[in-house]
């Protein structure tokens, strides 16, 4: 799950990291009335689950109230790789020496936390990895015993952070390691951690992510989800338990298992088609969840035919029919469906299906062929 | 022969009174597992499907020497358990339990490794040795005995090329489910290692998907030190960037973990990359009859 960067900035506060306190505004006025509580310059920031929205015109600076309130209102409402802006953070403008950058992740094949510093802070830090791997340095935590002090000083030496100021760093890296631990959090940034002309840190832009997987355990970090940069259908598709990704295409597809859901998705692009949709119901296929799934896959416009693919396992075939039937007597469905049914006692569930008039396949290929062609012809 | 369990395997079940777990149960019975114990906390001295069920791991192994434990638990509890199975001295692990924090994760994976105890999972289906034992949540009756190893971070898609390869009269040696999360106790190298090893597997089926770098591990490891054949498949060419897609590993990020990077690096490791999953089982076919 994401969260903003004022949310991020308020939890990284709590750390005693030095942040840039902004407020957030909704409204071009609001833009304004903050302004003019903070003084002086200020900049203008979309506050948008979305990256790259420096170079999408969305962090603009304003020398007053007003200019604020201007700036302000061409940025909300701009949409930022697909996402419109509904907020923005007005925020001191700061000038400074210095721009690092400090980010808590989790490293996959090291099955550890790593801390990584760079003295090329306040750009895309993909793209210095990828371009100047070099100028990142890395601390992994140990699983135990965490992230270490003498392991933030390193980090702030290697990275050529002059003695003096050491300590300073040191102490955010330990801090920014901790709010990552307590939050549960996959990743947790600050980009650029800047050295002001008065040569104190300040975090100037702060980013977390949770791991989704911890949410039950942080019912307060929870309660942080914008529901506004919820797709709609993904939102529904949370609440009912439903993994559910929505894409372009205009096959809808249901299918049990993530992986299966996304070799489906592959097979319908194989045969010339595109998905609308990852959506994995889960075990078991119960006739309310694949209800659920019907209900959330037409209410796309986009989808002209639908593909089920379940492979029941141990549920019994004929009883995932029954939840099949079930559910599409409860939701109108404008548009042809193909469903690839296997498991024990499969005839019986394919019977069933086909009494009731649906085209009912034996491979996942033949379903995905038949249901991109059927999706062409609408 | 076969790797990881056998006729041999007594297994413990954690979370055995649990609907899943009882369930689970039943079914491993019926395929011919052993199961010796369950466990679960405040209920010791009862049966579950005539198996009985001990207070804690401790008892269960004094009383019942099992050589497995297949872990049931809800994910608040699901670490927890597995720790007590690993201090107990089980040396086999599986965990089919999905929706554990990451980093409980890193916490627990060390820590079983340290113990020199294998974890296979979580969010796993488990796994099954064909006509031998099976320790998971598969569906036993798509398999069928034969020279092929399967290894893969998926559940259905699993028995999607089993039923493949079985419909095509070609049995499996194990099948093993790693899990779909970033953190996991065993690795396709790990797997990888075990079917080069065993005289029952003469090919091995590699089920990846996108997110994270063990398909480019598994291809560098097969490329130096597996010398039989391997056919891959790579689920997710089709998934966007930065998405989760169901799985907690199964994302795209800083444009790394591309389905079409896995691809590539198989393909250099001399491993063929079906473009469906029916697919692989042509393959498997190729690479038994050149051998």
């Amino acid at each position: 799950m994401d969260l903003h960067e004022y949310q991020a900035a308020e939890i990284f506060g709590r750390y005693g990291i030095p942040v840039n306190r902004g407020i957030v505004a909704r409204a071009p006025e609001e833009a304004r009335a903050a302004a003019e509580r903070l003084g002086g310059q200020v900049v203008v920031k979309a506050q948008v689950h979305a990256g790259g929205r420096g170079k999408a015109g969305g962090i603009r600076l304003a020398s007053d109230p007003l200019e604020a309130e201007a700036v302000a209102r061409q940025i909300l409402g701009m949409t930022i790789r697909g996402r419109v802006v509904r907020k923005v953070l007005v925020a001191p403008a700061v000038a400074f020496v210095r721009e690092y950058y400090l980010g808590v992740v989790l490293d996959r094949d090291a099955r550890r936390v790593v801390v990584m510093g760079s003295s090329a802070g306040g750009v895309d830090i993909e793209e210095v990895a990828r371009e100047r791997p070099e100028a990142i340095v890395r601390e992994h935590a140990d699983p135990f015993l965490g992230f270490l002090d003498y392991q933030a000083r390193r980090l702030a030496f290697r990275l050529g952070v002059e003695p003096e100021l050491a300590r300073g760093f040191a102490a955010i890296a330990r801090q920014l390691y901790q709010a990552y631990v307590d939050c549960d959090a996959s990743l947790a940034e600050i980009n650029p951690l800047v050295l002001t002309q008065e040569r104190t840190w300040l975090a100037l832009d702060t980013k977390v992510v949770l791991d989704d997987n911890g949410l039950f355990r942080h019912p307060d970090l929870a309660e942080l989800r914008d529901p506004e940069e919820e797709d709609p259908l993904e939102h529904e598709a949370r609440l009912a338990g439903i993994s559910f990704v929505r894409l372009e295409g205009t096959v809808g597809c249901i299918v049990n298992g993530a992986g299966l859901s996304m070799a489906t998705m592959d097979a319908i692009k194989l045969y010339g088609g595109e998905p609308a949709n990852f959506l994995d119901i889960g075990g078991g296929a119960s006739a309310q969840r694949v209800a659920a799934a019907l209900r959330i896959v037409v209410a796309d416009p986009n989808v002209r035919s639908i593909l089920v693919n379940i492979f029941g396992g141990i549920t019994r075939g004929d009883v995932v029919a029954q939840g099949l039937l079930e559910a599409f007597r409860e939701v109108e469905v404008r548009v042809p469906i193909v469903i690839r049914l296997v498991g024990t006692r499969q005839e019986e569930g394919r019977r069933m299906l086909e009494e009731a008039g649906f085209t009912v396949v034996d491979t996942m290929e033949e379903a995905a062929e038949r249901a991109v062609a059927l999706a062409k012809s609408q | 022969m076969a790797i990881l369990v056998d006729e041999s395997t007594r297994l413990l079940v954690q979370g055995i009174t649990g609907r899943e777990g009882s369930f689970h149960t039943e079914q491993m019975i019926e395929y011919g597992t052993t199961v010796v114990a369950g466990v679960t906390p405040g209920a010791g001295g009862r049966q579950v499907h005539g198996v009985p069920v001990f207070d804690t791991v401790a008892d269960a192994v004094a009383a019942t020497q099992p050589n497995v434990s297949f872990v049931a638990v809800p994910a608040p509890f699901a670490p927890d358990a597995i720790l007590e199975a690993a201090e107990a001295g089980i040396p086999l692990i599986v965990c089919i339990t999905e929706g554990i924090p990451v980093l409980e994760m890193v916490r627990v994976a060390h820590a079983v490794r340290s113990r020199g105890v294998r974890l296979i999972g979580p969010n796993c289906p488990g796994l099954i040795s064909p006509g031998k034992a099976k320790v998971g949540i598969m569906p036993g009756f798509i398999h069928m005995p034969g020279p092929v190893g399967i290894v893969s971070r998926s559940g259905t898609l699993t028995y999607e090329v089993v039923w493949a390869l079985t419909r095509a009269g070609i049995g499996q040696s194990t099948a093993v489910g790693i899990g779909g999360d970033p953190v996991i106790g065993t690795s396709f190298v790990d797997v990888l290692e075990m079917f080069e090893r065993d005289p029952e597997t003469q090919a091995i089926v590699l089920i990846g998907e996108i997110g994270g770098a063990d398909e480019e591990a598994a291809a560098e490891f097969i490329r130096q030190h597996v010398s039989k054949p391997v056919v891959g498949f790579i689920a997710g060419r089709t998934a966007p960037p930065g998405r989760r897609m169901g799985h907690a590993g199964a994302i795209i990020s800083g444009g790394r973990g591309t389905a079409a990077e896995k691809i590539a690096a198989l393909e250099a490791a001399g491993v063929p990359v079906a473009e469906r999953p029916a697919q692989v089982a042509d393959l498997v076919r190729q690479v038994l009859e050149r051998r």
